[in-house]
């Protein structure tokens, strides 16, 4: 059989390795901000509605995972961190991951549209083409920019959850995309770096492996220097409130004390800094939406009213 | 040997077979039960 040459001894799919086709790490942090977005969002949702919007953009999430891995299996099998995934494993073809990909891809938007509305089934259907159409069969194997410029696909799902609530967009969920649109180059760089022989070996011109450590150091440190600023924004325009504006001042001062290690490191073997920057990245994303989230379910955002 | 460990449950191809479809059966049902709800949702908001 051509997926078993291709892919090695094959074996049996269990469930588990269809959970694992959807990239549930990054399924939770999507679920995640986009819960943040639902809540943030001015006006009220029915909760069935806002738990529909949630598993929609959880599931159109998921299947951009599954296409992901069907249209990298042959560069998957060949670096360290994915070549435990199922169709590497031979578990699951190709053809069925891309099978399984696009049904839930187009289930998951056609029921936004249905239980939510058309321009939150719209935005996920533009998130869901980004990443597969445009990062993942474009630009990842064409240019260091390709996560910088496909981070936009993992921004969108807080815009997701607030066109959910309000049926429109404005300033406010602009800034939550623009902020994990900042944050993804930092955070996934910092992976890069010490896992650039694998990026190298695959043939993925991963910005180490095409500028080089250094321009990688001071490419981390401009987009933290342009991310913290922009982490503030949301309690200034009365978005977040006082823990949100604690969380984002002192995650933030860490975040860059972290991104300045990055820079200054010289164990280009290790990375220990960059490890840690890529740790801190993950807290930072996670406090600033759970601020997000607990201010407005406490009804203490935003600052202004604090003044 | 009736004695089974957790690596032969894991490649038994007929269990994870029959588990498949328990799980898809449990997806189906489910995504009826949002229907249904959904319907009472949008129909009586």
């Amino acid at each position: 059989m051509a997926v078993a040459a291709s892919y090695g001894d094959t074996r049996a799919a269990t469930v588990g390795d269809y959970f694992a086709l959807l990239k549930p790490r990054v399924m939770s942090l999507v679920i995640f901000t986009g819960l943040a977005g639902i809540v943030a969002a001015p006006g009220d949702i029915h909760p069935m509605v806002a738990f529909s919007a949630l598993l929609c953009i959880a599931v159109g999430a998921g299947a951009s995972g599954a296409l992901n891995m069907a249209y990298d299996a042959d560069i998957d099998r060949l670096m360290s961190r994915t070549k435990g995934r199922p169709i590497p494993q031979g578990a699951i073809a190709p053809g069925e991951a891309l099978g399984f990909g696009w049904t839930l891809s187009v289930a998951s938007v056609a029921l936004m549209g249905l239980f939510v509305n058309l321009l939150a089934a719209a935005l996920l259907a533009f998130t869901i083409f980004f990443y597969v159409g445009v990062y993942t069969l474009w630009l990842k194997r064409r240019t260091p920019q390709n996560i910088v410029i496909g981070g936009l696909s993992g921004a969108l799902p807080p815009a997701i959850g607030w066109a959910a609530v309000t049926g429109d967009l404005s300033l406010a969920p602009v800034v939550l995309v623009a902020i994990i649109f900042l944050w993804t180059p930092p955070h996934f760089w910092a992976l890069s770096l010490w896992r650039s022989d694998d990026y190298a070996r695959a043939g993925v011109p991963m910005l180490p492996v095409v500028a080089g450590k250094p321009a990688t150091r001071r490419q981390i440190l401009a987009y933290t220097a342009a991310l913290i600023p922009l982490g503030l924004v949301p309690a200034v325009i009365g978005l977040g409130g006082p823990l949100y504006l604690a969380c984002a001042s002192l995650i933030g001062f860490w975040f860059a004390v972290e991104a300045v290690a990055v820079f200054r490191e010289r164990d280009e073997v290790k990375e220990p800094a960059a490890k840690r920057l890529f740790r801190v990245s993950l807290v930072y994303m996670f406090a600033l939406f759970a601020a997000l989230i607990a201010e407005r379910l406490l009804h203490l955002a935003p600052v202004a009213s604090w003044l | 040997m009736a004695v089974t460990t957790m690596a032969d449950d894991k490649l038994d191809p007929e269990k994870a077979r029959r588990r498949r479809n328990v799980a898809i059966a449990l997806a189906l049902g489910a995504l009826v039960v949002l229907f249904y709800i959904m319907s009472m949702v949008r129909v009586h908001p």
